[in-house]
Formats: structure tokens, sequence, C-alpha cells
């Protein structure tokens, strides 16, 4: 095992079969889907539309009903760091400081007691915390807390990183600097991203696919494509506000 | 106009839910108490004793009966010098460690015992079936009525001491941590989880450290209700201990002495929960409320 924090493998693949979960009195969820490996899917559709559920379900956070979830082939039964995920709420432990957070993550991924800090320092460095390794997560902004969040997910060097609104609770500005983030580090790793957001134009700016849901139980409406993506200057294009509209028209029949 | 208004704010963003540390209410004391010079405000916890030392001195010296009876009670000077003799004799120390021992022993066992439960409680359906009734009826139990209990099943009164020590601090530790497992947040968990940590390493680095709070809270309370407890029990049944001495002093009519015996239960007390505190703050230091100090 290397000190470099970049992941060795890249992206698996994710193959939800007909997966239903169930919460409750009913089927919250009802899916079908294939995510090539190192493929970003965004799934999109209306607040509390079960798709978080979804996301919970692939992270072995929920049990699957019916149907089956796969990565590279192998059945998710129980959470474990093949498919991290990172939170919208504060996932942080507060008693933690920012470095101290990425190396619980670390050691849970079996590195040696002695590597953990300069690894954890560098995965800081990566998301823009340089200076801020000591701080306490109740110290720091939204913004830096999710950066946190996401340096302590690659430490666990996930091959699906599961994405659960993380970017819902900050202000536009913050939200803009932290997807072209992912961006960034999504392109020095590779590793496959299954993206919850209710925001139309976060999708388009960062999906290879958009997987549109039908409000509860979540069902899949409609796949759309992006042609050229994570393009930055795409946003002011023509293409992307028509895409945009017709996302959204979609989205209201269903 | 007070100064904590101005307090300098730290360059990075404090987290929302600090709470604010002057309330509607208390601004204008907190205002008054501020404008007093700081060396005397330092002097300000030794007022209130003062006074209560006065109206000590008052009621004693002129021998005050009104309902109440001044006239047996020994006066600040006699305590004094009680005290005197006491803290040079080698006894007073013996009694002193007996009550400590008695204290750590059975408190210490309570927050073991205390933490391992409410934590299996509030976590396990199973073990909150098997658990919560034996609790629920134990709890309303004062630790003192065991006394005759603890003198059958315990061959030393000795350990009858302890057991009630530990009977009385056990359940204000447990109820808190019972409460602390239904309040955590459960994003916690699960972010460990998926990063690869094992039912266990989630009990040990997630709900152990975010359990501290509530488990510092609860043995606050403890401390306070062991060192009833152990006083109690010295009194009842012991053969040594700072309760022991104080009901012994009123036996032989050496009033002096009791009340120096109940000022060092009450230094005793002050310094363990001073000691708990003192702890808990360095454990907890990343709570909101602990950052602003």
């Amino acid at each position: 095992m290397t000190a470099a924090p970049v992941c060795g493998q890249s992206g698996a693949r994710v193959k939800l079969r007909h997966m239903r979960v169930d919460y409750g009195d009913g089927p919250t969820a009802h899916v079908d889907l294939d995510v090539a490996p190192g493929e970003v899917v965004v799934l999109l559709g209306p607040s509390g539309c079960g798709k978080s559920t979804i996301l919970r379900a692939l992270a072995g956070l929920l049990p699957i009903a019916a149907g089956q979830a796969e990565v590279d082939g192998m059945p998710i039964r129980k959470p474990g760091p093949q498919c991290a995920m990172v939170f919208q709420e504060d996932a942080l432990l507060p008693w933690r400081s920012a470095r101290r957070n990425v190396e619980f993550a670390l050691s849970m991924s079996g590195v040696r007691r002695g590597e953990r800090r300069t690894t954890a320092l560098e995965l800081l460095r990566q998301v823009g915390l340089e200076g801020f390794a000591d701080h306490l997560p109740g110290r720091l902004s939204g913004g830096m807390r999710q950066r946190v969040q996401l340096a302590r997910t690659l430490a666990a060097k996930p091959r699906v990183m599961l994405m659960d609104e993380p970017f819902g609770a900050l202000d536009a500005q913050t939200r803009a600097d932290m997807q072209r983030l992912l961006i960034s580090v999504w392109e020095q790793h590779r590793m496959t991203v299954v993206f919850v957001t209710h925001d139309v134009d976060e999708a388009l700016l960062i999906a290879d696919r958009i997987v549109l849901l039908t409000p509860r139980p979540a069902t899949i409406i409609r796949i759309v494509e992006v042609d050229n993506p994570r393009n930055p200057s795409a946003r002011f294009e023509a293409e992307f506000v028509g895409r945009r509209n017709e996302i959204l028209a979609t989205l209201s029949e269903g | 106009m007070t100064t904590t208004e101005s307090r300098p704010v730290p360059a990075v963003v404090a987290p929302p839910q600090t709470p604010t540390r002057t309330t509607q209410s208390s601004r204008p004391i907190t205002g008054a108490l501020v404008r007093v010079a700081r060396p005397l405000r330092r002097l300000l916890p030794a007022v209130p004793v003062a006074v209560a030392l006065l109206v000590w001195y008052l009621l004693t010296a002129h021998h005050v009966v009104a309902w109440v009876r001044f006239d047996k009670i020994p006066s600040p000077a006699d305590v004094a010098s009680s005290l005197w003799v006491e803290l040079k004799s080698g006894i007073f120390y013996g009694h002193v460690l007996a009550s400590l021992r008695r204290i750590l022993a059975g408190f210490t066992l309570a927050g073991v015992c205390g933490v391992v439960i409410g934590i299996a409680v509030g976590r396990s359906r199973v073990a909150a079936a098997l658990i919560r009734p034996l609790l629920e009826v134990a709890r309303p139990i004062p630790a003192i009525a065991l006394v005759p209990i603890a003198i059958l099943l315990f061959p030393t009164s000795e350990q009858g001491i302890v057991f009630i020590t530990f009977f009385a601090a056990f359940f204000p530790v447990t109820v808190a941590v019972i409460h602390a497992m239904k309040a955590m947040p459960t994003v916690w968990a699960d972010a460990a989880r998926t990063l690869g940590a094992s039912g266990r390493d989630v009990l040990w680095h997630v709900v152990l450290p975010g359990a501290m709070p509530a488990i510092f809270s609860g043995l606050s309370v403890s401390m306070g209700v062991a060192w009833i407890c152990v006083i109690s029990a010295e009194m009842i049944s012991g053969q040594f201990g700072v309760g022991y001495w104080t009901w012994m002093s009123y036996s032989l009519l050496d009033y002096p002495g009791v009340v120096t015996g109940m000022l060092t239960i009450g230094v005793l007390g002050f310094g363990t929960a001073w000691l708990v505190e003192r702890i808990g703050r360095r454990v907890n230091h990343w709570l909101p409320g602990e950052a602003a100090r």
C-alpha cells in the first residue's frame, strides 16, 4: 500500500436490477439502472420522491425488498468502503478535527497509523483545506465541512461514490465552487459517482447521464444523456437552456 | 453597553447553534457585574461566604433563641479550633481517606456499569426488554433503604457501603446514556459504516465519544448522590469515614466536631464535583458551548 491517496483502481460498474426498496407501509423506490464504471449519474426528482432511499440502499444502509443491487457483479449486503457516501447534513464526527475525521476513514480502510497523518493532510490539500486541518467541524463553514466530508470519503478509496444532495444546504457561490471541486476530484480519481439532487442546473453541470424520477414511489421516467458533459462554458449555450426546460417539463408531467 | 457583546468574532464562522451567553433576563445583571472593576470581581464569591460566617457568628454569640435555638450551636471560633485540632491529628485524614476510597470505588463501578448498560439498553431492543423492567423497579428505591439488605448481603460493612454508593450513583448515568442513545444523530454511524467501520468500530469511535456529554452530565449528578449515600451509610453502619465521624461527634456531645464533619463533607463534595466537571470539559471540548470559554 502506498501513501499516495490517488485511487489505484478506477470506478466500478453498478447494476440495479428491478431493485425495490420499501419503507414504512409500501415501496418508496423501484428502479432498473445500469451505471458504467467511472460514469457520473445524477438521480433527479422532486423532494421526498425516494431518491435518497435508492442511494441508501446502494450504500447497504437500507434492505433491498426485491430485485438486486450489484457493484462489479457482487451483490450489496452490508455497508462498506466500496460505496462510500457523502451526506447532506453534518455527518462529520464533531469531536474530531478535520484531519482526524479523515484519519478515521483511513484507519477504517486499514491504512497504517504512521501513514495516516501525511495522507490525511494531502487529501485535505486536494479539497482546498490546507491550513484548516486542526479545526473542529463546528468551527468550519458549511462549504468547508462538505470539503472535509469529500476528503474523508476519498480516504476510503471508494470505487463508487454516493452523494446525497451534498451541496443542497450551501449558498449559490459555494455550491458552484463545490461542483467545480467535485469535477476536478472526479477527473483525478475516475470513480463511479451516483449523485442525488433536485437541482436541474446542478444535474446538467456534472452528469454524464441524468435519471429523471417520478414522485414516490420513485420510478424512472426517462434517462437524459448529456452530450459534451462537464463543459464549463455549456451553461451559457442555448442547448443547455433547452435541455433544462425539457427536463423541467418532463418532471412536472411525471 | 455590555462588554460581553464586543467579544471578537473568530475569523471562521461559528456554527449557528452556538448559544448566546447573555440571555434577555440575565443581561442587566451581567452588565452590572462587568462594570465592577476586575480585581473586585474576583472577590465577589467571597462576599456570600463572609456574610454567612457573620450571620452564624452573630446568631451563636448572642445565643439567639427564637423558635429555632442557636444556644447549643457551636460558634465559628469553636469550629475553627476544632478543625485546627483535627487537621493536626492523623485520625481525621484516615476518616477522609476512608470516605474518599468508598466514593471512588462505588462511583467508578457505577460509571462503568452505567455506561455499558445504558448503551446496551439504548441500542438493543432485546437488552431493553430484558433489563429495562428491573431498572424501572429498582430506580425509585432510595439507596439508603438498602442498608438492611446490604448488612445481610455483604460480609463487611465496608463492602455494603460501597454497594449502596454504587446503587445510588448508577441510575443517573444509566438514564442519561439511554437517552443519549436515542438522541444521537444516526448519520454519524451511517457515515462510519459506509467508510467500512464494523459494529465494534461504530461503538468505540462513534457511539462512546458521542455519548460523552451525556455521560458526564450523568456523572456529575451521580457524584452528588454518591456523597449523600456514602455519608448516610457511614452514619448508620460505618466504623470509619467522615459520616461515621460526624455522627460519633454528635453522640459524644462534641458539637464543633459535628460542624467540622459537615464542612469536611461539603469541601470533599465540592472538590470531587469540580474534578468531574473539569474532566468532562476537557473530554467534551468540542461542544459549541465550550468553544466560547
